[in-house]
């Protein structure tokens, strides 16, 4: 049995925001197995009463003093935009017609 | 003068320059006119303006000049993996999506060295944000391996070993999330070195895993690794994860280049099955020599290395999931399809399935796998227990050893196209450097010799625990002495490149 169908390849591509192709989808569907039935003995490896780590290092929040400091002017933050319009991003609709 | 200057390493020419028997201008110019006669064959750089280097070059001068107390490496010539963000130079991680970026600030490494007085040449070539370990990953074409051009330079930082290897800069940065300095290093026959996670800082680094992302130095040998080391490491409120403790001496360490007494563990699952002979030889050769310089050499056994690699294939493309649906098409980057009927959602998917390439695509679906409800415990819970028993395993061995040894990487440089279509082939050059990233601590990569079947370099890793960075340089230095000793020259003198 496979580890992933190429529906659920499709499923995951649309939570991540790739409009992937019909070649994709069947080449990644082949590839993500494969990958996926390697990387299951984690769960072999991790049998018992271990604890999770997220990272290297035992950390807190690091907060700084609540003051303001300077940032980048709007030019700056709108420099590289696609689409700019009375200094903001301008992007495509959000909301449909009838919304 | 110009190849005078090009052979000296990084610590000579910043002497020779403060003192005034060459200049910043001198230096700068001998490393663009070599980046100009060699890249049409190695294709190192991504992005190499001669103008903007030559007036950073004039301004170290001008500064000089005015009396200004400089460091070491002040008027040296450095080249940037294009992960760092560079206020004067595109900054494009080799993905379409950002092709021709231009960030509106300095990551803290760059803004560093700009500071110590070093001069950039140029962005070098990468895998796409940093994911493969060959450079083929690239949007923008391969680069190729100097010591031989059918061959890969490693990656993810292949660009940058490959431009210091061919004699286009003294040194480079890169950053090492699964081995993306020490294996290119290797493969490059260059010393890279990923320090502590937490000891160089993450701010302009365009993440790509974030709890294993390390910058990191590539030298010609172990001394300019560390000087290029303390000049862009140290506590930096910036990055919330920067370890606010003084810089391991590591330069101190480079100079002193002696393990007598020193405790080295060689690990006993970095061998056999899949490790090319000649990389075996070599590394066998270099623990012998550890011993007879005075170390004291016990095999030591880490079995949860085993899975180390499995677990870093869920760990990092599920970080990388997370941290590239920034590039949403909105703010900055590449935009497709906004002819006006389409929403921002069918936008986003359209620009980022033309932005990303294959390898980027297949990382961000399988952390988007590991990651979601009903597999979270089983692939991404699971990877993180593994990690706790990886740092477990580091502990127990530090309590015996000062350091860990293995070959960097399993074999030498492969060929170019010959692992781009099968990824659990290509994942597996990662194998012996991978359990350093999951753990955080610090690891160097150093030559070691050439592989008798092919004649390629072959790296020795050295693995010491957080903050004992200072150990991993000391080791490297005293079998890089040893070597130079034997063979009465330095390593990359053997190089086609070398000048």
């Amino acid at each position: 049995m496979s580890a992933i169908t190429r529906d659920e390849v499709a499923h995951l591509a649309r939570l991540s925001r790739l409009a992937l192709n019909e070649d994709e989808l069947d080449h990644l569907a082949a590839q993500l197995d494969e990958i996926i039935s390697a990387v299951a003995k984690v769960q072999q490896a991790a049998e018992g009463d271990i604890p999770p780590s997220s990272h290297a290092l035992p950390l807190a929040n690091v907060y700084r003093p609540d003051e303001a400091r300077p940032g980048l002017t709007p030019d700056q933050a709108l420099d590289a935009a696609p689409a700019v319009e009375d200094q903001r991003f301008r992007v495509p609709q959000i909301l449909g017609e009838e919304e | 003068m110009g190849n005078e200057l090009i052979r000296m390493s990084a610590a000579e020419l910043g002497s020779a320059i403060a003192a005034g028997q060459a200049s910043a201008v001198e230096a700068a110019q001998a490393y663009l006119d070599r980046i100009e006669a060699v890249e049409g064959s190695v294709n190192a750089f991504l992005h190499v303006d001669r103008e903007t280097t030559l007036a950073q070059a004039r301004a170290v001068d001008a500064r000089r000049a005015a009396g200004e107390e400089l460091g070491p490496l002040a008027g040296v010539p450095v080249a940037h993996k294009d992960v760092f963000t560079t206020t004067d130079m595109p900054t494009t991680a080799a993905s379409r999506i950002l092709q021709d970026y231009r960030p509106p600030y300095d990551a803290t490494v760059t803004a560093r060295l700009r500071e110590a007085g070093l001069v950039v040449l140029g962005k070098t070539n990468m895998d796409e944000f940093a994911m493969g370990s060959s450079t083929e990953n690239s949007a923008f074409g391969p680069t190729r391996n100097p010591w031989d051009t059918s061959r890969v330079p490693g990656g993810s930082s292949g660009g940058s070993s490959a431009a210091v290897a061919a004699f286009e800069a003294p040194l480079a940065t890169g950053t090492d999330t699964g081995g993306s300095i020490r294996q290119p290093a290797a493969v490059c026959g260059l010393v890279g070195a990923k320090p502590t996670y937490g000891g160089s800082s993450r701010y302009g680094l365009i993440a790509f895993a974030s709890s294993l992302d390390t910058p990191g130095p590539f030298a010609r040998n172990v001394l300019d690794a560390a000087l290029l080391h303390e000049a862009f490491s140290g506590h930096d409120p910036h990055d919330s994860t920067s370890i606010d403790a003084p810089v391991p001496a590591v330069a101190e360490a480079a100079r002193r280049a002696d393990v007598a007494g020193l405790r080295v563990g060689v690990v006993k699952q970095f061998s056999g099955e899949g490790y090319q002979p000649g990389v075996l030889q070599r590394f066998q050769e270099s623990v012998d020599l550890l011993e007879s310089m005075g170390a004291k050499v016990v095999e030591v056994s880490c079995p949860s290395f085993d899975t180390a690699l499995a677990a870093y294939y869920l760990i990092a493309p599920s970080e990388c999931s997370s941290n590239l649906a920034r590039f949403d098409a909105m703010r900055y980057g590449l935009r497709s399809g906004d002819d006006g009927t389409r929403s921002a959602e069918e936008v986003m998917a359209l620009t980022r399935a033309e932005g990303f390439g294959p390898e980027v695509k297949r990382r961000i679906i399988l952390g988007t796998y590991a990651l979601s409800s009903g597999y979270y415990d089983a692939y991404y819970g699971s990877a993180q227990q593994v990690r706790t028993l990886i740092k477990r395993d580091f502990e127990a061995a530090f309590d015996n050893v000062d350091v860990l040894v293995s070959p960097t990487a399993p074999t030498t440089a492969f060929p170019l196209g010959e692992r781009t279509d099968d990824p659990m082939a290509m994942y597996l050059a990662d194998l012996c450097t991978i359990p350093t990233n999951l753990a955080g601590n610090a690891a160097l990569s150093v030559p070691c010799g050439l592989a008798p079947e092919d004649g390629l370099p072959v790296g020795l890793q050295v693995m010491a625990p957080a903050l004992a960075d200072d150990r991993a340089y000391r080791v490297g230095a005293a079998v890089e002495a040893a070597l130079r000793e034997r063979s009465g020259s330095d390593f990359l003198s053997g190089s086609p490149y070398a000048v």
